[in-house]
């Protein structure tokens, strides 16, 4: 049966994370830039779960837990974004975070 | 087999992530991340983290990626504009992008010997019982700091998303 080298799956982590930060840096709309984070966050908890698969055995399960608490604040994270996200619509009336710019002067 | 069902869904999650990053429509970039999500749920399986493969899929999947649709639905939010797009970022972007790519790619390689492999059923240890057992034993603390955590942000979305802003 053929195996996968534990490091791809490390590689395809940072392949994710480095597209999540290009859509961080790159998309204008606000709610696209939170599913970029999103996105690393999902690589981020990738790379513990392949951690957690090299260093089995006896608390081999940390690494899922890591990636659980991750999860859980990304969950909390999304539901307050999102509230900000409303409110900032409700006040500018726009998505384009380059027209949110009233702390800049 | 293994080898078979990582390449499938490793190359799923990138194209969906790279559909995350390049399309122009919201709802088109959260359906792609759905891809995402879903595809890593059975890398998770692969790795033998059972649970987590599970909740992948009802809190990212499920209740993250629904919010987000929702959201994008309740603003209308449409294809996003183009202009103004700064030179720096156009001329930089992809090669420092690459950069760090590469250098995530090079710690990647050191991190993990090169003689690990994984393959299905290699680790046992992710199922409910054992990741429940772990959480409210070793990870105690942390999870009712968790529980708290998830009450401040219930408290902070309702009192953002009030209907009157004072």
């Amino acid at each position: 049966m053929a195996q996968v080298p534990a490091s791809w799956f490390l590689m395809l982590s940072a392949a994710l994370f480095a597209l999540g930060v290009a859509g961080f840096l790159f998309r204008r709309n606000i709610i696209t830039v939170f599913m970029s984070i999103e996105l690393m966050l999902n690589a981020v908890n990738l790379s513990f779960v392949a951690f957690a698969y090299q260093h089995k055995g006896p608390g081999g399960v940390d690494g899922h837990l890591y990636a659980f608490f991750v999860m859980v604040v990304a969950a909390a994270e999304a539901a307050v974004g999102l509230a900000i996200i409303l409110t900032v619509f409700k006040n500018r009336g726009t998505l384009n975070i380059d027209e949110v710019d009233s702390m800049k002067n | 087999m293994d080898l078979i069902l990582f390449l499938i869904f490793a190359a799923i999650a990138l194209v969906c992530a790279v559909n995350v990053v390049v399309q122009t429509h919201p709802i088109s970039s959260a359906v792609s991340l759905i891809g995402v999500m879903g595809s890593l749920a059975i890398l998770y399986l692969l790795l033998g983290a059972e649970f987590l493969a599970a909740a992948q899929v009802i809190v990212y999947a499920g209740a993250v990626m629904v919010l987000f649709v929702f959201v994008i639905m309740l603003l209308n939010a449409g294809k996003e504009s183009s202009k103004g797009q700064s030179f720096t970022v156009q001329l930089l972007g992809v090669p420092v992008l690459i950069a760090l790519l590469g250098l995530l790619a090079f710690f990647a390689r050191q991190m993990a010997p090169p003689e690990a492999m994984v393959h299905f059923g290699g680790f046992r240890g992710g199922t409910p019982r054992a990741v429940g057992h772990a959480l409210f034993t070793t990870f105690l603390l942390p999870f009712e700091a968790t529980s708290v955590l998830i009450l401040i942000a219930i408290i902070g979305a309702v009192v953002l998303a009030r209907k009157e802003m004072d």
